[in-house]
């Protein structure tokens, strides 16, 4: 018996550890992040990272300027919300509240494909078909622009903002749109003044982790739009090159020395990066348990 | 008035229509560029041979073989730790700060972008612990990259077993412990066989993260150990779509390379897909 | 037990994928055991069978297709090659990463010290000669442009085609990543160790500036010389002493003003494979693999 007691309470500390093994892993990886990136500062003053607008990482003397990276990433980033929002909501309540429940049980998987396809495929159908078409239909020097990543970009949140919409709306109880119904409401009135805003709060968790899947993608940004190091304006910006905080990362990463002020400046990009998706993550987390619906 | 809402409606569905439209003609437009271009890439020297002339000519066979061990090698280790992970969570943990830290962790960890990852897994396992630039670095930095998406599918899966299930054979006097392991988990594994799945196609695709900790540029050998260096198919694609000679002349093994990336993710996915509707629809019954 | 049958369903499955793969690895294994055991008339090696070279982008079209041809003749050597820049392959030489180091530019005095210190000894190889193309698509006019001209181009001073006797169109500037042995050599022989513009196109690799170029008829590139191909054109040079056309033939004379030696570079007087391997890129043979990857034999 106190055998059979203790195997329990052996197997139960198994289990607590593979649990805590996640906790550990993002421990770590802070760690990690943190202490390299924290060594730039030892050469470089933090001020200039925050301020400087140049990113020369190999002349003398060096600049290390976060700027023009995180306002590239943010024009992408906004961007790509601007184009997938819509139309992932849009394609959200078709799914849900007017598709054929045949026709949605086949759009739901058909847009889930978008979530499947490796980014470096989104990369490379960018850098072969989009570039050339946005130079010519938009009559400007380079088609490797900023909106370029905008577009691949949208296209890979949108599964993340449709099936996490999809959710949201339809989990809103089925009295509430009947109630509206019956109030002689139509169809479309039920949904934009009704189902819509029940929803909203889910349907703003899915942008958040939209927004987070965008900011974090690397290899299509690299292979897209340019990466040169400026800060862009708004809207003039986006049909201009732009690196990115990500492409800056997987750009420069293979070609550093290991320990020099190079290497610390992508650690200290990378904590910038991971600090920003943390902050979204907990928000989009935030937002989705305080107004989930309790049926 | 009423005339008025009706064709207001009439708009707005057209509207939702037209979206909807739209993001199925992407699926289809990118899907029909890389099948039209590629499938005539394809061949079984394609996928069984080395690459020749500098990669302008041959096959693809090491890259093949390098996505392989990579996913071998994280999900020999992200399926257990998830699945145990998922077992202490739902069967075990009660609501507190400590459970609150696994969540959290475990939210955060699926948000983190893969390229932080992959400067991770270059900070930790090529240079502190010494495993250099390998197929062990990269495994295991992946392993960490899908351990939340095992997590979360496997504590789906264990959360479809009705309670009345654990409620009976804990009255029996069963341990709780036999109860997970002979009542909640035969019913609960495809489930989480399926996450393990979905993570397979996650782990093909991903470059950032390998970038970083090993994936090689060439290599005139397959790997011989977990110390090497690898070919990976996704990083052959960025490498050919990017640099060498003649990127013209070697389009069609790129889209040959694109397709069957795509293959391989898109049957993981149907695979995973079709095996988590059949297993709903019986658990439904 | 709802799910019996599926779980056996599920793990037969999974065996038969497990067997398809393995079959698969094994594929190979059996290829590379025939190719080891068909050819016995190499020459023989001796020491390490295994050499890492790491470095320039340049050098690596260079390297790839030498470790190829070496490794045909001598099936038990293996030599793995990776790119990443002309700084890596000397900062990984000096870690003692690699046996040898690529790079398309000299070693730096700051570099030698660091080897020193760790008690490495860097001794350098001239293995082939490289020369650098301005590249522009076929479609501009422009067939020459003069150092100071170039120089304004790729500082920020001009920023139309016309400015500098081609058409009114916006120049699109392309360089390589900061890491690059050409991005750096360009920096000192053209801009005379003054910044690139920050608005230029940074790609990641040679090949993509030959893409952009292509398919954009604004756009201006460098590039090494084994990269040129009909999709773009070559610019003539004039660094004060007349316009030259990049030519094999003013390349290897001399005349070409961007043109310069690659190098490789290993810790004190190679042994075994690596002796080996570089005795082989330095016979005919192997230079006359260096002109067939577009380079120029050092002789």
């Amino acid at each position: 018996m106190l055998n059979r007691q203790l195997k329990e309470k052996g197997i139960e500390s198994l289990l607590f550890a593979a649990g805590a093994a996640a906790v550990l892993a993002l421990f770590l990886l802070c760690i990690f992040l943190f202490k390299d990136g924290l060594l730039l500062f030892e050469n470089y003053p933090i001020s200039s990272f925050l301020t400087d607008t140049k990113w020369y990482p190999t002349s003398e003397p060096e600049h290390f300027g976060l700027l023009p990276l995180l306002l590239g990433s943010l024009i992408v980033t906004v961007g790509a919300i601007l184009f997938s929002v819509p139309l992932g909501i849009a394609t959200a309540i078709y799914i849900s509240e007017l598709a054929d429940p045949k026709i949605s049980n086949i759009l739901k998987p058909v847009t889930e494909i978008l979530a499947g396809i490796p980014s470096v495929v989104y990369g490379f159908f960018g850098l072969v078909i989009l570039v050339p078409i946005v130079q010519k239909t938009l009559q400007i020097p380079t088609g490797q622009t900023a909106l370029t990543g905008s577009i691949m970009l949208g296209i890979m949140a949108l599964p993340t903002i449709i099936s996490i919409s999809e959710d949201a709306i339809s989990s809103v109880p089925r009295s509430i749109k009947e109630g509206s119904l019956a109030l002689g409401s139509t169809k479309w009135q039920t949904i934009y003044k009704v189902t819509v805003p029940a929803a909203l709060s889910g349907i703003s968790a899915a942008v958040m982790l939209g927004v987070g899947r965008a900011i974090g993608e690397t290899m299509t940004v690299m292979m897209v739009t340019g990466n040169s190091a400026v800060i862009p304006g708004f809207p003039s910006g986006l049909f201009a090159p732009v690196r990115t905080m990500t492409a800056t990362i997987a750009l420069e990463m293979g070609e550093v020395p290991q320990g020099s002020d190079h290497f610390h400046a992508l650690f200290a990009i990378g904590s910038v990066l991971f600090i920003t998706t943390f902050i979204i993550n907990i928000i989009a987390n935030y937002i989705k348990r305080r107004y989930r619906f309790n049926l | 008035m009423f005339s008025n809402a009706k064709l207001n409606e009439k708009i707005a569905f057209g509207l939702l229509k037209i979206a909807t439209g739209m993001v199925v003609a992407f699926v289809l437009v990118i899907l029909y560029y890389i099948v039209s271009n590629g499938y005539s890439a394809i061949s079984i020297e394609f996928i069984t041979e080395m690459p020749r002339s500098r990669m302008t000519e041959g096959g693809i066979y090491p890259a093949i073989v390098g996505t392989l061990y990579l996913i071998i090698g994280s999900i020999a280790v992200a399926m257990p730790l998830g699945m145990l992970a998922a077992i202490y969570l739902t069967e075990y943990s009660k609501p507190g700060k400590t459970t609150w830290a696994i969540e959290m962790a475990i939210n955060n960890l699926a948000g983190t972008p893969s390229v932080v990852f992959g400067l991770f897994g270059l900070a930790m396992f090529v240079k502190y612990l010494g495993f250099g630039a390998s197929i062990l670095s990269a495994s295991l930095t992946l392993a960490l990259l899908i351990l939340p998406v095992i997590i979360r599918a496997s504590q789906e899966a264990l959360l479809t077993v009705p309670k009345e299930y654990r409620e009976a054979s804990l009255a029996l006097g069963v341990t709780k412990w036999e109860t997970i392991r002979k009542v909640v988990l035969p019913s609960a594994i495809p489930g989480m066989i399926t996450g393990a799945i979905l993570s397979i196609g996650r782990v093909a695709g991903e470059t950032a993260p390998i970038l970083l900790t090993g994936a090689a540029y060439f290599l005139p050998r397959l790997p011989d150990s977990i110390y090497s260096q690898f070919m990976a198919l996704p990083y052959h694609l960025y490498v050919l779509a990017t640099s060498g000679t003649s990127i013209a002349q070697t389009r069609p093994i790129q889209y040959g390379t694109a397709l069957i990336l795509l293959i391989i993710v898109l049957c993981v996915n149907i695979v995973a897909v079709s095996v988590r509707s059949h297993y709903r629809k019986k658990l439904k019954r | 037990m709802i799910s019996g049958k599926l779980l056996k369903n599920i793990s037969i499955c999974s065996v038969v994928l497990l067997i398809v793969a393995a079959a698969f690895i094994g594929i190979g294994c059996v290829d590379q055991e025939k190719t080891t055991t068909g050819d016995d008339t190499g020459e023989e090696v001796t020491g390490s069978q295994s050499i890492m070279i790491k470095g320039s982008d340049t050098v690596l079209p260079l390297s790839q297709a030498e470790s190829e041809e070496f490794m045909y003749a001598n099936p038990e050597a293996s030599i793995t090659v990776i790119g990443g820049g002309s700084g890596v392959g000397i900062a990984a030489l000096i870690d003692g990463e690699v046996d040898i180091a690529m790079a398309s530019r000299q070693i730096k005095d700051s570099e030698i010290e660091n080897a020193q210190a760790n008690g490495i000894d860097p001794v350098e190889y001239d293995i082939a000669w490289d020369g650098i193309a301005v590249v522009v698509n076929p479609e501009n006019p422009v067939t020459e442009l003069t150092f100071d001209q170039l120089k304004s181009i790729y500082d920020g001073s001009v920023s139309n085609w016309a400015d500098v006797g081609g058409e009114d169109l916006t120049i699109t500037v392309i360089t390589r990543d900061s890491s690059s042995g050409t991005y750096g050599y360009f920096q000192e022989e053209v801009l005379l160790d003054e910044e690139y513009r920050a608005d230029a196109l940074v790609q990641p690799a040679t090949g993509a500036i030959v893409q952009e170029v292509a398919q954009n008829t604004g756009a201006i590139g460098y590039i090494g010389y084994a990269y040129l191909d009909d999709s773009i054109t070559a610019l003539a040079l004039d660094a004060g002493e007349g316009s030259v056309e990049a030519t094999p033939e003013n390349i290897i004379a001399g005349t070409y003003p961007l043109a310069r030696p690659l190098h490789y570079y290993t810790d004190g007087e190679p042994t075994g494979l690596a002796k080996e391997y570089i005795d082989y890129v330095m016979s005919s043979t192997g230079q006359d693999i260096v002109s067939d990857v577009g380079y120029f034999p050092v002789n």
